[in-house]
């Protein structure tokens, strides 16, 4: 009985869909770009076929599929397929002075907000009350709000550190608008800041139609191909969650790419800690890879133009890339870019567009394989090589930048217009550019980890405990998204001192995380069509 | 600096966002976020209506000035946000008190979040907002006001949490204000908000700084709308760029309420080969270059970000940033020997004779 160790990852991005079928030792034995349909699910059907075709009998021996997914950010930016939800808030009398969705675009709030209630509830930072819960209140908001929302948002204040009261008013909510309504509770999808968190429930709320979509299209998608396949979707921190969890935060799925992609580059190229450039036709992200994961951004981020707390990773971007225009007339890359009609427009492709690509022909013929360029006056390749040397400069200190002073960190180069970045590079110890680069995304979904992550404030005096309770919780969220009991380990604790507070406080956020549960080859054969989601066990 | 336009007259909804970036730029690294305040200050005003700044020369003998601010720890304050009626039973606590109506609230400091929610307060009050404020800046302390230095006591406080608890507060003096609005802060779960320093048309001439909301204003619609922020910043403000460079360095640890640590920024393009460090105590207080001192509280010190010219609060300073460091002269007023004794480099526990910042620029100007 041989070990069923392959695993497909699969990566919708903006243009490309990619898949990947990575063995037991992490090596790429298929792969394949295939455009992204504008229904999504059709270009991951695609890229599930071509590597499919690609291994042969092999196929038996996939038992998992990752899928890293625009899904969900699409539906926000597009305002599809969402949801009208009732937002219930508790710990008025707190907090009044900024109705929820404050600061929303109006469109989008319009699009989504079925009412909202500022209800008593909430504690302080210590548990003490802000004041108790209005039971009645909440009865009579969803009385007038049956039929016409579609999900719930349920926010209090200070909930990820006492959550028993969102709890209790999921409760409220199921007995009166029946068991089915998709609730979400802030605690279980954000972090500490209240405007945040809730506006990350709402949209997690608005999105539970496309949660299902989405999990349907991967699980169809696995099914038509008849994989015996445990199914996972990759979110924004580098963890991968079970597709069940996936259904209920589908939020959590953005920005999922990027953090993909520079776990893919560290696992091609073998660096555990190393700064990565994925350089594109538009621009050039970067991210640093911290002990297997990448480093989270420290400022809020907008997800639709709404302000989030989102952990997302730490990226760069820079407008260079492969297809970045130049002016020949000041020897300047511009900040427009040919895009994916690079193939058509370059100087290089024949085109009529000088562009930062044709300025890496210029300076090394040969790096645009079977490709050269067309005889150039001595002014408009002068030019051309100005741009690159400029273009370079901004990559290195954007490299410096990420890096932090450290020089003995790796840089990890990945992407279609990888000939930009030079081969030596001031701020790093090594240029590394790893095959299969192209497809570095895929791969970063293939072996994502199983992760979860638990926020606990309590007394300083008790720190020990604090980062108890937060690591137990994480832990029991990692296991819930897939993670291997057995395995799965604290990977980050982040203390933060609490001040003007009755005692020393401490606010505690803890990260765990470990590979996923292992499977072993089953004697059943593979199930027919059927879309019912697995266990991991 | 750019000439003085005539003050303004209405706050508008278009002028938050000018008002707490420059607020920003006053906070002086300290303060607090402006982002979520403008929010609520923006909300403010969609629903009452704009807000009248009055100057202190329109002050009339029927005009009570408070002082309006919010007291508290940053991590609470982005989780439990303020009630709407929580500065209502604030202001009815201190009509109790002087036995008349308040006319107009006034910034206890310009600089940070506190120099933009009393514009949002006013607006619910339906008072108008006083073109002064008592720092012309941020500073940590209470003590640390004009009205202090000009020697005016405060005989009353009145402090107020979200859930409607209000207490009054008569101390000696404003160190004992200090200790005692903090242990209300603590009960009321980690943020409160505080009325004090009551002013009329006789005492607030000379015992405020003038004019600050109006230049908050001027200094973030400039910022917003320039193409060569830091440049203009430093025209704007009469001050000098330091350097210009990126953060190497940051040492930060949060001590009593207190964040203290130092940021190392090296210079880069023109500044090539230079090391400066910026003390800090929740704001900027000093810069030290090869051992020497350049510039010191009160003189202001603000760190924007290079390319935007935003000013970067500490809590948001990291590490590879590029950054400038601007610095300029402080109200006269905390140039005099009150001044200083209050909130000169002694005040913060710097064992440092204070130079009066001179920009360079001056000598050109």
């Amino acid at each position: 009985m041989s070990a069923r160790d392959l695993s497909v990852g699969i990566d919708v991005g903006g243009t490309n869909t990619d898949a990947v079928v990575l063995d037991d030792d992490g090596r790429v034995i298929a792969w394949t770009k295939q455009a992204t349909t504008v229904d999504v699910t059709g270009g991951i059907r695609a890229a599930l076929a071509a590597v499919l075709a690609d291994i042969g009998t092999r196929r038996h021996d996939v038992s998992r599929v990752m899928l890293g997914t625009t899904h969900a950010t699409n539906a926000i930016v597009r305002r599809r397929d969402l949801g009208r939800v009732a937002v219930i808030r508790l710990g008025a009398p707190a907090s009044t002075d900024f109705p929820p969705l404050a600061g929303w675009p109006v469109e989008l709030r319009d699009t989504i907000l079925a009412g909202s209630l500022l209800a008593g509830g909430g504690h302080l930072v210590d548990g003490y009350p802000i004041s108790s819960l209005d039971v009645d209140g909440i009865r009579r908001f969803l009385d007038e709000h049956t039929g016409t929302a579609d999900a719930v948002a349920v926010c209090g204040i200070f909930s990820p550190s006492f959550p028993d009261q969102e709890l209790e008013v999921a409760s409220l909510v199921r007995e009166h608008l029946g068991p089915d309504i998709p609730v979400s509770l802030s605690h279980e999808v954000g972090a500490l800041g209240l405007l945040e968190r809730e506006n990350a429930t709402v949209l997690n709320a608005a999105l539970y139609r496309v949660a299902r979509e989405v999990t349907e299209a991967l699980l169809v998608a696995v099914a038509d191909e008849r994989l015996d396949a445990d199914t996972f979707f990759a979110q924004n921190d580098g963890t991968l969650m079970a597709v069940e969890y996936a259904a209920r935060y589908p939020v959590l799925t953005i920005g999922s790419g990027p953090a993909n992609s520079i776990r893919g580059a560290a696992r091609l190229s073998g660096a555990e800690n190393a700064i990565v450039v994925d350089v594109g036709g538009t621009t050039s992200d970067l991210g640093v890879l911290v002990d297997r994961f990448p480093r989270e951004s420290t400022l809020p981020r907008e997800i639709g133009g709404v302000r989030t707390n989102f952990r997302m990773p730490d990226i760069l971007s820079l407008g260079v890339g492969g297809g970045t225009i130049v002016d020949l007339a000041n020897g300047v890359p511009l900040s427009d870019s040919v895009g994916h009609r690079i193939s058509e427009e370059a100087l290089v492709f024949g085109g009529g567009t000088a562009t930062l690509t044709d300025a890496a022909a210029a300076a090394e013929p040969g790096v645009i394989a079977g490709r050269s360029l067309p005889s150039l006056d001595k002014a408009t390749r002068g030019a051309l090589i100005e741009a690159l040397a400029i273009a370079r400069d901004r990559i290195e200190s954007a490299v410096e930048r990420m890096s932090l002073g450290r020089t003995n960190l790796p840089l990890v180069v990945v992407g279609g217009g990888g000939f930009l970045v030079p081969d030596r590079i001031s701020g790093a110890s090594d240029v590394l550019r790893p095959e299969r680069g192209n497809v570095a995304n895929a791969v970063g979904a293939a072996i994502a980890l199983a992760g979860g992550r638990a926020d606990h404030m309590g007394d300083y005096a008790d720190r020990l405990d604090a980062i108890e309770a937060a690591s137990r919780q994480a832990i029991e969220r990692a296991i819930q998204a897939g993670a291997d009991p057995r395995t799965v380990e604290v990977v980050d604790v982040l203390e933060t001192p609490v001040s003007y507070a009755t005692r020393p406080t401490l606010k505690v956020s803890v990260k765990a995380a470990g590979p996923l549960a292992r499977i072993e080859r089953t004697d059943t054969p593979a199930p027919p069509v059927s879309y019912s989601t697995k266990g991991n066990s | 600096m750019s000439t003085t336009s005539e003050p303004l007259r209405l706050i508008t909804r278009d002028d938050v966002a000018p008002l707490a970036a420059g607020a920003a730029v006053f906070g002086t690294g300290g303060g607090g976020a402006v982002h979520t305040v403008q929010l609520s200050v923006e909300t403010s005003i969609e629903r009452f209506g704009p807000v009248r700044l009055m100057q202190v020369s329109e002050l009339g003998p029927d005009d009570a000035v408070i002082l309006l601010s919010g007291i508290g720890a940053p991590s609470v304050g982005i989780e439990m946000l303020g009630a709407s009626a929580q500065v209502h039973t604030l202001i009815a606590e201190v009509e109790r008190i002087i036995e008349r109506p308040v006319t107009a609230v006034m910034a206890a400091e310009i600089g940070g979040s506190n120099g933009v929610s009393p514009v949002g307060w006013a607006a619910s009050l339906g008072v108008a907002v006083l073109d002064a404020d008592g720092m012309g800046r941020a500073f940590p302390k209470s003590t640390m006001i004009s009205m202090n230095v000009a020697g005016l006591a405060s005989e009353f406080a009145v402090m107020g949490d979200v859930v409607g608890n209000v207490s009054v507060l008569r101390t000696l003096d404003m160190a004992w204000l200090e200790r005692h609005a903090r242990a209300f802060t603590v009960a009321a779960g980690g943020i409160a908000i505080g009325a004090h320093y009551l002013l009329t048309a006789e005492t607030a001439p000379g015992a405020v700084i003038e004019g600050t909301v109006t230049r908050a204003i001027e200094v973030g619609r400039r910022l917003l709308a320039s193409t060569d922020p830091v440049a203009d910043m430093a025209d704007e403000l009469a001050a000098d760029v330091l350097v210009g460079g990126k953060v190497i360095d940051i040492e930060r640890l949060t001590e009593g309420g207190f964040t203290r640590g130092s940021v190392t920024i090296q210079g880069i393009g023109t500044d090539r080969g230079r090391l400066l460090r910026v003390e800090i105590q929740n704001e900027n207080l000093v810069v030290i270059e090869d051992g020497e001192i350049i510039v010191s509280v009160p003189d202001l010190i603000t760190i924007v970000d290079t390319e935007t010219g935003e000013a970067i609060s500490t809590e948001l300073l990291r590490f590879g940033q590029r950054v400038s460091v601007l610095a300029w002269a402080c109200d006269p007023l905390w140039r005099t020997e009150r001044g200083l004794e209050l909130a000169g480099p002694d005040a913060f526990g710097y064992d440092l004779e204070y130079v009066p910042f001179t920009p360079r620029t001056e000598a050109v100007r």
